[in-house]
């Protein structure tokens, strides 16, 4: 049970109840839809930008607990950040996920109860669809799959 | 424990993998609507092949390939038997059921379809039964019609009858839903569909290894399935076809063993069942795949409908009784399967922590989005049984979605 409590962490599970910014954004100045055809994960990104600033973001969609939980988190994490700074948590998360599991990664704070999927190979994707998705919104790229 | 007339602990201790452990737990197997697991004399046919008589079939004049076609054409005549079919010439060796229904999409029904001709499938056929009939209806301009189920997951026989219209080409219908369980009533569709000359494919995966799938008696036009489902190897498929259709039908692919001559000018087609047979077929798979229809046949199709009956209606008790759950797929005629959503959960969290108490079950779409669609779902956690399943395992799945509603309470 030990490692299901690593991949299903407190806080995962209550921004899975709980998802944060979740909601459409009408006048969105991007979107992005996120589709995990291995599994059927779906969501939405809005995005809201004025200079290089990330005003407001936010996301719809149906999908599991660590999808869910991470787009709530990543949402978190960007608001009132710049193109740049988003641009280089991306990073700093897929590295964090692409990690072989017995290699130590860096303290990303919340984001770090992530981490736990590494030992969960095919759950992965599920924790990076709404990054994915942050980079084809950013790109101004309508739709991304992680197949 | 009841009584069904089949030895579950003989049984289970023909299957070597049901001995091993899954983090830590012994393996639960509940994913058998995928792929269902080989006995040993499976694994000992494919073996002795390799090590006894390997060579390739239908050509040489020595020994060992007289011994492997011996026991290519045995494997054939096995299948012949098992389906009932009339003759070994009506049976077509495949890679696997999709590839038989590409076969009948291209070779028998694109030549007869005219843009605004109609195939006819149903809303709960698995992709590869949909996908086929899309390409052969992209490349000739006739149009996919698909019949409906009703709540419980059930094809609606009235409205499937409706689309038949004299501009139907062919009707293609499952004879068990793998996301559902549900089983049709292919001798009905059969007649109906007859009665319009509307010729009938059913597609057999799912069902063959839980019932008589008797194709004379059913008189379906082609009927197809896959080894790997029948306790057999993967790569071996097979197409059964009506003689008077294959023989009419050109071939599918081209190349070795499917040919009477060649000439750069001109080929000319070997005799039934070899037509449909291009290049060195998958000799070790169909060895297999007798085998694995021997074993069947020494448990007993009825000891084995019976015994997975008793644990269908146990494992639907063992869910029904979990608060939140909900079956997706409560057909009257159904088989081996249990289809579920869990409030609150997604079907993928509800996998990862039952395999961490050594339980396989399948979460997802099932290769069959459009039936998800229907029930407004993106996916469901799915358990299926096979004849070396027992209460006591399906009691373990119990105990371990209350413990994912634990984690997620």
């Amino acid at each position: 049970m030990s490692d299901l409590r690593d991949l299903y962490q407190e806080v995962i599970l209550d921004h899975n109840r709980r998802p944060r910014n979740f909601y459409a954004i009408p006048d969105a100045s991007q979107t992005a839809e996120g589709y995990n055809p291995l599994c059927g994960d779906r969501l939405t990104l809005y995005m809201k930008v004025s200079g290089d600033v990330i005003t407001d973001l936010s996301f719809e969609g149906a999908g599991c607990a660590i999808s869910k939980a991470s787009a709530s988190m990543m949402t978190d994490a960007l608001k009132g950040r710049t193109i740049a700074e988003a641009n280089a948590l991306f990073d700093r998360f897929h590295r964090m996920v692409t990690t072989p599991p017995e290699q130590a990664v860096e303290d990303m704070g919340k984001l770090s109860s992530l981490a736990g999927v590494r030992e969960f190979p095919v759950r992965v994707k599920c924790a990076s669809l709404a990054w994915h998705t942050l980079k084809a919104a950013m790109a101004k790229q309508p739709r991304v799959s992680t197949e | 424990m009841i009584t069904t007339g089949l030895d579950i602990q003989r049984v289970r201790a023909d299957f070597p993998i049901l001995q091993r452990t899954v983090a830590g737990k012994p393996l639960v197997y509940l994913d058998n609507a995928a792929t269902t697991q080989k006995p040993r004399a499976v694994i000992d046919a494919i073996s002795s092949y390799y090590t006894g008589i390997n060579a390739n079939v239908h050509r040489g004049v020595h020994e060992l390939s007289q011994r492997a076609t011996d026991a290519y054409e045995g494997a054939r005549e096995r299948v012949r038997a098992y389906f009932n079919a009339a003759s070994t010439r009506e049976i077509i060796f495949t890679r696997n059921a999709t590839e038989g229904i590409n076969l009948v999409a291209w070779s028998f029904a694109k030549p007869r379809l005219a843009p605004g001709d109609e195939v006819v499938i149903s809303a709960m056929e698995h992709h590869s039964n949909i996908v086929p009939w899309q390409l052969a209806c992209e490349a000739t301009g006739a149009v996919l019609k698909v019949a409906p189920i009703n709540d419980r997951g059930e094809l609606i026989l009235d409205e499937f009858e409706r689309l038949l219209t004299p501009r139907t080409r062919i009707a293609s219908i499952t004879h068990m839903s793998n996301a559902l369980g549900t089983v049709t009533p292919v001798a009905e569709i059969v007649r109906i569909a007859h009665a319009r000359n509307v010729p009938v494919l059913i597609d057999a995966s799912q069902a063959a290894y839980h019932m008589v799938v008797d194709v004379q008696a059913l008189d379906c036009d082609f009927c197809v399935a896959t080894g790997h489902k029948l306790y057999g190897p993967t790569g071996i498929g097979v197409l059964y076809g009506k003689e008077a259709h294959l023989a009419a039908m050109p071939p599918f692919l081209g190349g070795g063993d499917m040919i009477a001559s060649v000439t750069f000018e001109r080929s000319t087609w070997n005799v039934l069942p070899y037509k449909f047979e291009a290049g060195t077929p998958h000799i070790a798979g169909a060895i297999g795949l007798h085998a694995a229809l021997d074993y069947i046949e020494a448990v007993g199709r009825e000891a084995i409908a019976a015994h997975e009956r008793d644990l269908l209606e146990y494992g639907t008790r063992v869910l029904q009784n979990i608060d939140g759950v909900r079956l997706i797929g409560t057909a009257r005629e159904k088989a081996s399967i249990l289809s579920f959503v869990l409030e609150g959960v997604h079907p993928h969290d509800i996998g990862t922590i039952v395999d961490r108490e050594g339980i396989a079950i399948r979460t997802g779409h099932h290769c069959a989005q459009p039936v998800m669609d229907r029930f407004k779902i993106p996916a469901t956690a799915r358990a299926s049984l096979a004849m070396y399943n027992t209460r006591e395992e399906l009691d373990a799945l119990g105990r371990a979605i209350q413990k994912v509603r634990e984690v997620f309470a």
